[in-house]
């Protein structure tokens, strides 16, 4: 508070030196390490095939729009698949916490539910679902494995969703169901204006990791079918007998992932900032 | 350059080391991954009729029976055939290979001659349309025009890819697998009406695996530009090519070739042929 | 009779909480509970307001057992109005929302409906500017009147208080007291537990000791702070006296 008008307190000039001295002892330790890895790996002796199998700029160029265009059957599943979760997810955490003896079954059928569907991995309720219940003898379009894959990944997504969202209401101090159950508001109110709200706030950071795993996981419905980014990749790989297509792939997906990771992160370290 | 040099290095180093198991001056001589030994790599699981019951050892099945005449050819008794599973993704990887070549049904394109070696192809196969006798009666029938208003699908590491983009063009887009057997899962579940195989594969699927299973009718190999031929895949540079396209020529021109195959695979001209 | 308490008895875990509770409170009167922590005091007030079932015993109001097994407890909440320790508005909420929620969503009033009478309460207690900040932009008494306004809202006859000024800084006592008061004065019904004695000698109608989950000793405050019959009211009291 006591700053002179001409500069810095004592303290800030201090601090400001150790930044820039971390700084510069940061940034070249980093160019140095980079500057290894760009020197020494091309000396490897498999360097050659390696960069023409995975790094293969003619390949790149060929299979780029391509595997762009692939890439909005993922954003497309992803966008659909992504609301339904978030409802189902919803409706089974408070399935999970109905007292009411009658609905027990629906408790029942909540923990069941989160138990099986996080205990399969998600590529074997793809296929079961994807292959599985078009089986039975559905016409088109119902059989189409747009539907039944996101089916597929909606019913496992939700069973994960629906946990983290009952962590978040339990998280919710009971005090707050007590103040809003005394002033004569009915449980479902207190749930739906009281505790909800302030739970669904509490897990969006981890909710948000479940969202960037979706990201990558709609890549599993090219299993029963859908030429997403990755099938496409595996085509360009088949044709051309080359790795580079996977690497435009993984190189599509990170330009999402990575602000949204950065996303989940910040919001995160800025919650634990305002319990602390 | 350097990788180059590397490899020339080593080969030198393998061929001055003395064959013994061979007879001096056999060709693949030194050239193999164990001296003496033959390493022929095959599917996980390979299937009919290429290699009866997933048993290559056994010599049952075209390409198996195809590996041990080459290999016999080449100067390797049965006993010095051994036999591992490689995926498509191991062959073409760079790096160190655990085969001296692979067969399973790989098709030799340009594009791949770039990464790996190809032998002479041992097979030319005509595609085929395989379908289930539904679709046939609600109206497909084998022309262009009826091929093309149909859901299509298969398997996405093949050629069948590129062939059915060229042959048929669909009007929608092909759903696309990882093998055979998700490609019949979904005929069967009646997500696609239709998906392109070579012939005998297509024959086996439609008779054993597929409900119902029936081929619409095939393009015969010399109908594309570039006719579906099988060669043993090898690792690029590989010194053993000569003697594997040495072996297969002799075989082809004896008529060995003509004779497995007609042992091994079906009678194919029973299956009508598009227009 | 306004409320009627009978035999009282509340089990939590394996303790015996309330051991047979019984008291008459009249219309307009304010009753002070004071004793130990753990003597009783708040889970007495959250079984009068069913927030806890009740082992045994009943409640009477205006001539009806509230606390019948199976009796829905909505209605009675809006009667009994209840304020805690811990003041617990819902932090997501401003303090109008806090306030307007209960009488939107039970009298199915619109928000132009409620807004005199609401609006009336927040200028009562001063807190006319505050009806648009969140909970952790109000100090801590500013938070308590709140909550009582939050009570009041739904229009009360009986309230409760549940040692309201326990969590707040000593200079902020003083205000949320004075509502106390200010609502004495308009004829409510309260019950508080309270550690406040200058406050429940000063104001209140009577004085109630718990002890072990008994009412030990009631009476007249003069009459239970000046001369307590009980030795363990004697004790307690030199005990809380002495400390300021």
């Amino acid at each position: 508070m006591t700053t002179p008008s001409s500069g810095l307190t004592r303290r800030q000039e201090y601090e400001r030196r150790q930044r820039r001295r971390s700084l510069v002892i940061a940034g070249s330790s980093t160019a140095l390490i980079i500057l290894a890895i760009v020197l020494l790996v091309p000396l490897a002796p498999g360097w050659e095939r390696v960069q023409n199998s995975f790094f293969n700029a003619e390949v790149f160029a060929k299979s780029f729009p391509k595997l762009l265009s692939a890439f909005l059957v993922d954003v497309a599943i992803f966008a659909w698949s992504a609301p339904l979760i978030a409802i189902l997810g919803l409706a089974i955490a408070l399935a999970r916490d109905v007292r009411n003896p009658v609905l027990y079954p629906l408790r029942l059928f909540g923990m069941v539910y989160t138990d099986v569907f996080r205990g399969v991995p998600v590529v074997l309720v793809v296929y079961l679902i994807g292959f599985g219940i078009p089986g039975l003898g559905l016409p088109r379009p119902w059989n189409s494995p747009y539907i039944w894959g996101t089916v597929a990944l909606v019913l496992t997504y939700s069973a994960y969703v629906a946990e983290i969202f009952r962590s978040g209401i339990e998280s919710v101090h009971a005090s707050q169901r007590s103040a809003a159950l005394s002033l004569g508001l009915s449980s479902s109110d207190s749930m739906r204006f009281v505790v909800l709200p302030q739970a669904i706030r509490r897990v969006i950071p981890a909710q948000m990791n479940m969202l960037i795993a979706l990201q990558k996981d709609v890549a599993l419905l090219s299993f029963i079918g859908p030429v997403e980014i990755f099938r496409q990749a595996g085509v360009f790989k088949s044709l051309l007998a080359n790795f580079t297509p996977y690497v435009v792939a993984a190189l599509i997906f990170l330009v999402i992932t990575v602000p949204t990771t950065r996303l989940a992160d910040h919001l995160i370290s800025k919650q634990n900032r305002a319990r602390s | 350059m350097r990788s180059t040099q590397f490899l020339t290095a080593l080969g030198l180093t393998i061929c001055t080391f003395p064959g013994i198991a061979l007879a001096d001056g056999h060709c693949a001589a030194g050239k193999t991954l164990e001296d003496g030994k033959l390493t022929i790599a095959t599917g996980n699981p390979a299937y009919f009729p290429w290699v009866m019951d997933d048993a290559p050892e056994s010599g049952q099945g075209f390409e198996s029976a195809v590996a041990y005449a080459i290999a016999a050819e080449m100067g390797f008794e049965a006993d010095n055939v051994v036999w591992v599973r490689s995926g498509f993704d191991e062959s073409i990887q760079p790096g160190a290979k655990n085969f001296d070549f692979n067969m399973q049904q790989f098709s030799i394109t340009e594009d791949r001659e770039k990464v790996v070696d190809f032998s002479m192809p041992y097979y030319s196969s005509a595609m085929a349309v395989l379908t289930t006798q539904g679709v046939v009666d609600a109206g497909a029938e084998a022309n262009l025009a009826s091929l093309k208003s149909l859901k299509w699908g298969a398997d996405a590491n093949t050629t069948a890819v590129p062939l059915l983009m060229n042959l048929v063009a669909p009007d929608s887009d092909p759903l696309l697998y990882n093998d055979n057997t998700d490609v019949t899962a979904a005929i069967q579940a009646g997500q696609i009406d239709a998906a392109l195989f070579d012939l005998p594969t297509a024959l086996y699927l439609s008779a054993v695996v597929v409900e119902n299973g029936t081929l619409l009718g095939q393009f015969p190999a010399d109908r594309s530009e570039n006719p579906d031929q099988f060669g043993a895949l090898m690792e690029e540079g590989s010194p053993l090519k000569a003697c594997v396209d040495e072996a297969i020529t002799v075989l082809s021109e004896s008529g060995a070739l003509q004779q497995i195959e007609a042992s091994w695979l079906s009678e194919t001209t029973g299956v009508p042929v598009i227009k | 009779m306004k409320l009627r308490l009978d035999q009282i008895k509340k089990t939590l875990g394996n303790r015996l909480v309330l051991d047979g509770i019984s008291l008459d409170v009249s219309q307009g009167e304010m009753i002070c509970l004071i004793g130990a922590s753990g003597s009783g005091k708040s889970t007495l007030l959250r079984c009068i307001n069913l927030l806890e079932p009740l082992d045994d015993g009943a409640i009477w109001l205006d001539g009806h057992d509230i606390a019948t097994p199976g009796l829905d407890p909505q209605p009675v909440r809006q009667k009994i109005g209840i304020v805690f320790q811990s003041y617990n508005l819902f932090p997501h909420m401003t303090a109008l929302e806090n306030v307007l929620l209960a009488p939107r969503r039970i009298t199915k009033k619109s928000r132009a409906d409620l807004m005199p009478h609401v609006g009336e309460l927040f200028e009562r207690f001063g807190l006319s500017q505050h009806m648009d900040q969140y909970p952790d932009q109000l100090s801590g008494g500013q938070q308590q009147r709140v909550a009582i306004v939050r009570a009041l809202a739904m229009k009360p006859e009986i309230m409760l208080f549940d040692e309201i000024t326990s969590a707040l800084d000593p200079e902020l006592v003083g205000e949320v007291l004075e509502v106390l008061k200010a609502l004495k004065r308009e004829g409510m019904t309260m019950i508080l537990a309270t550690h406040e004695m200058t406050f429940a000698r000063d104001v209140g109608n009577r004085v109630c000791f718990l002890d072990r989950g008994r009412i030990l000793e009631q009476g007249p405050p003069e009459q239970v702070f000046n001369t307590p019959k009980e030795p363990r009211t004697r004790d307690f009291l030199a005990r809380v006296l002495n400390r300021g």
